[in-house]
């Protein structure tokens, strides 16, 4: 297994640095409270091509994390590089997509319209938008659906939808905040599968956060485990449960070994608390 | 859910269903016309505190062959205070919807004017017809035009300013992730966001605007508006003229209403109090 681990490892650090954190602190003050540390000296490297999740508990800092990188919000201290560039920088350059919790579409446009939003924004031709929304919505199995509304569609569609959505400017950099939190188990499934298809099909480095266990073992190459109060990165566990993963995959051996593994160090945290 | 097998098509309905819909309203419009002439002609009211339904109805079909030559004051009356409605209607409502986009654009603006819109929201603003026929003069059509407009201004403006502003945080971030710029958001997410907000105003306002019309025109105006002629006839104990004035007054409000939700309907396809069907 150490084998595995460092060649995984060595090859992941072949490749470009997408994500580099240095020292990187977030501290709230709310007007009427104590200060919360809701990250504290985290350091973390990702590579390009990575599927990264962050796993927690409420609190831990995972979506402060990954609202840092999206520049939602400004570290208190600390280095952020994304892309090479500050998250500024990264944002204004569309170096990323994002998927929130919700599907956050808007309701008053087609599924297809949904998709062309940020191409729209961008400043695409209509004819790139028409072919790259049609694309997306092809990857994401929904083309029959490309003239319905959103509110025509299931939860997990709609949350499909916001995943074309978030790829179809083709950004280098997928962030997911808890995308399938609201989905029963079965859509859940199906929806790591798909984005476990996708993610091989375009190459693109994902940073998910769940708090989901089997999620995080199931979907990632990495999974990093983070505590609350203050929030902060307890380990780094690379996962070598082999790719392509399927629905076997959750019945495998290493499969349950990783979830132990996961499992543990979540508990340990939480019982030093 | 199994993908493609899904039918999303609005149930098919014919024109017997839209009278099976329709019919306990229309029973029941008819039982209270029944009743009113039977009372009236059981406890013999007088005419003139309330005629019958068949003598208003006389009146109308008269004064409708009337119209047909050009000499019913009744339809022209009528014809005069709907214009004065929608006249205003149209004005105040544009001018709300300007001042809450340039409100929304900054947004000091809309904190300092908000309260004070909501403050003259609450004042009966049909007070001032009396000072607008003296602005515009009596029978000038802009003093009833200009009462309507202040009536419907405030309510729109509020909502407008509401249905901008009150934007779901995590649609702005997202606008926010795309590094769209202000005038983007507020044409792909703000706009749209308000529609609803400003329709829920326009459909209230446009009951308004007729009242606002007739009342105004109680204070005085050209003998062909039906403000004047429902004084008029009411005091010339011409009481089934001034009920026959009122009922078009009724029926302008309702098909105005009617207009509005038709405009909302196309407008909006999507909002959810369209949605029973799917």
């Amino acid at each position: 297994m150490d084998v595995t681990v460092e060649t995984k490892s060595v090859s992941s650090a072949a490749k470009p640095v997408v994500i580099a954190a240095r020292g990187l602190f977030k501290v709230f003050t709310p007007s009427d409270n104590e200060a919360v540390t809701a990250l504290q000296n985290v350091n973390l490297d990702i590579h390009a091509g990575e599927f990264i999740s962050l796993i927690g508990p409420s609190g831990c800092g995972k979506s402060t994390l990954l609202r840092l990188i999206a520049d939602l919000t400004t570290a208190s201290q600390g280095d952020l590089m994304v892309n090479g560039k500050s998250p500024h920088k990264a944002r204004l350059d569309r170096d990323y997509g994002m998927v929130f919790q919700a599907a956050t579409l808007y309701d008053w446009r087609s599924v297809l319209q949904n998709v062309q939003l940020p191409l729209e924004i961008m400043g695409y031709s209509k004819k790139d938008r028409d072919n790259r929304a049609h694309q997306m919505l092809e990857l994401v199995e929904l083309s029959k659906f490309a003239n319905h509304f959103p509110w025509q569609l299931s939860g997990g569609m709609q949350q499909r939808v916001s995943i074309a959505r978030a790829l179809a400017f083709e950004p280098s950099i997928l962030l997911m905040d808890e995308p399938f939190g609201a989905l029963d188990e079965f859509t859940r499934e199906r929806m790591n599968m798909e984005l476990l298809r996708i993610w091989e099909r375009t190459g693109i480095t994902v940073i998910f956060v769940t708090h989901s266990i089997s999620e995080a073992v199931f979907l990632s190459s990495r999974i990093v485990v983070m505590s609350p109060r203050p929030g902060r990165i307890t380990q780094v566990i690379d996962n070598d449960v082999p790719y392509p993963r399927a629905f076997e995959t959750r019945e495998m051996p290493q499969f349950f070994e990783k979830v132990t593994i996961v499992r543990e160090l979540l508990r340990e945290a939480h019982e030093a608390l | 859910m199994a993908q493609g097998t899904l039918d999303f098509s609005p149930p098919k309905t014919t024109w017997i269903d839209q009278v099976r819909y329709y019919m306990p309203t229309i029973l029941i419009a008819i039982i209270v016309l029944g009743l009113w002439e039977l009372l009236v002609w059981m406890f013999n009211i007088q005419q003139f505190l309330l005629p019958k339904p068949s003598a208003i109805i006389i009146e109308v079909v008269r004064e409708t062959y009337l119209a047909t030559s050009g000499e019913s004051i009744l339809f022209q009356a009528a014809g005069a205070t709907a214009w004065s409605a929608v006249g205003g209607f149209v004005v105040g409502s544009t001018l709300g919807i300007l001042v809450a986009l340039m409100t929304a654009r900054w947004t000091i603006v809309s904190e300092a004017l908000l309260p004070l819109a909501i403050a003259a929201n609450s004042v009966p603003i049909i007070a001032f017809a009396p000072i607008m026929n003296n602005w515009f003069g009596l029978t000038n059509p802009a003093s009833k035009i200009a009462i309507v407009s202040i009536i419907v201004f405030f309510p729109v403006m509020i909502n407008t300013v509401r249905g901008l502003t009150l934007v779901d945080p995590m649609q702005l971030e997202l606008m926010r992730s795309y590094a769209a710029k202000p005038f983007k958001i507020l044409f792909a997410l703000r706009i749209p966001n308000a529609l609803p907000f400003v329709f829920s105003a326009l459909r209230v306002t446009s009951s308004l605007s007729v009242i606002g019309a007739v009342v105004g025109e109680f204070f005085g105006g050209p003998r062909a508006t039906l403000g004047v002629l429902i004084t008029q006839e009411a005091s010339g104990f011409n009481f089934a003229r001034a009920w026959a004035a009122i009922s078009m007054a009724a029926l302008i409000g309702i098909s105005f209403y009617l207009l509005v939700l038709l405009a909302e309907r196309r407008l909006m396809p999507w909002h959810s109090s369209l949605r029973e069907s799917a």
